[in-house]
């Protein structure tokens, strides 16, 4: 996608589709979250739950892939960190950089490669694909933004790629 | 693992329908799931946040928290050699506590790709009453026979 709003300011527009944020998870890939994803929608695959059943079919424990957001998340707070932590920093840089302060997921699309492993420590990109020109929604005045969030694991295969379309805006301008 | 029971590709007709999921969704279901998703944004836990920040009428379910629902419902019918390998959501009404979530979901199409991989795309959705608040299109691959397996697919044999 390359749609790319005329209007924008040069340095927004020299952000787009370069990698940003290129960072390591926190931690290794613990099985806690893992059950804890698994509780929360109540997902009793076997494949997460029972190790016989993982050894088997994947060679040992893996993530439910729809976790894949989940590991480049920050903790909400560390000893040292200055300021407010947030996911996604280049999604919240745009939104200071373009005077829209509120934001909301309009779609989401993910693919799934290399399963992500308990252990694994992954490394993730973040791209701003596009951001579109301003038009007025039910919420407010605002842009879709697209981004995109690349991960690989240690040994440098791809695990996946997770796409968020969102509607930034104005809450109530028109 | 005798007891573990996986669909085969061969089992599955285009236009069949997968068994349905009713979920009732409280406060606790949209919490649990922000912070298993390790999603601290305040609209997932702070209902005064929720309405008068976002404009939303409640706390709602967040976009990781509806992914996991989603594959949950799929691998349910599954089992677990069933590979998500793509997923494409929209959410077009949150999910709040009080709603009934009732998934739905419908093999629109079988391929097998150049790799031999056997692919099912399902059209999936999240209704609440006569309302549907999440469409999703998904792709999953399912083991040909019982003595196939999609996990083992990596590299070059494995294209979602």
């Amino acid at each position: 996608m390359t749609d790319i709003a005329s209007d924008l300011p040069i340095v927004v527009r020299d952000l787009i589709g370069k990698p940003h944020y290129v960072e390591k998870t926190e931690f290794p890939i613990e099985i806690g979250y893992v059950y804890n994803m698994c509780a929360a929608v109540q997902d009793g695959n076997p494949l997460y739950w029972d190790p016989e059943v993982a050894r088997e079919i994947t060679g040992g424990q893996i993530a439910p892939p729809a976790m894949l957001s989940v590991w480049f998340k920050l903790h909400h707070w560390m000893p040292g960190a200055v300021g407010e932590r947030r996911p996604m920093q280049l999604y919240f840089d745009i939104k200071d950089m373009v005077g829209l302060p509120e934001g909301i997921v309009a779609s989401n699309e993910a693919s799934f490669g290399e399963p992500v492993r308990i252990g694994d420590v992954l490394t993730t990109s973040q791209y701003c694909r596009a951001l579109g020109e301003l038009k007025d929604t039910k919420l407010g005045r605002g842009r879709f933004c697209t981004m995109d969030i690349v991960t690989v694991n240690q040994r440098g295969e791809w695990c996946g790629t997770d796409t968020y379309n969102f509607l930034i805006y104005i809450k109530g301008a028109r | 693992m005798s007891a573990v029971r996986n669909l085969t590709f061969a089992e599955v007709e285009e236009g069949q329908e997968l068994p349905a999921l009713i979920h009732p969704v409280t406060a606790t279901t949209v919490v649990l799931g922000a912070i298993a998703s390790r999603d601290w944004r305040p609209m997932h836990h702070d209902r005064d946040f929720a309405i008068n920040r976002n404009g939303t009428k409640d706390i709602f379910i967040n976009t990781p928290t509806n992914g996991g629902w989603l594959q949950r419902f799929v691998t349910d019918w599954t089992g677990p050699k069933g590979r998500l390998g793509r997923m494409k959501f929209k959410m077009k009404i949150p999910v709040f506590p009080g709603d009934t979530m009732h998934f739905a979901g419908r093999v629109v199409r079988k391929s097998v790709d150049e790799t031999g991989c056997c692919w099912v795309d399902l059209d999936l959705s999240v209704s609440v009453g006569d309302k549907i608040n999440t469409e999703c299109q998904a792709r999953f691959a399912l083991p040909a026979n019982a003595d196939d397996n999609p996990w083992q697919r990596r590299g070059e044999r494995w294209k979602p």
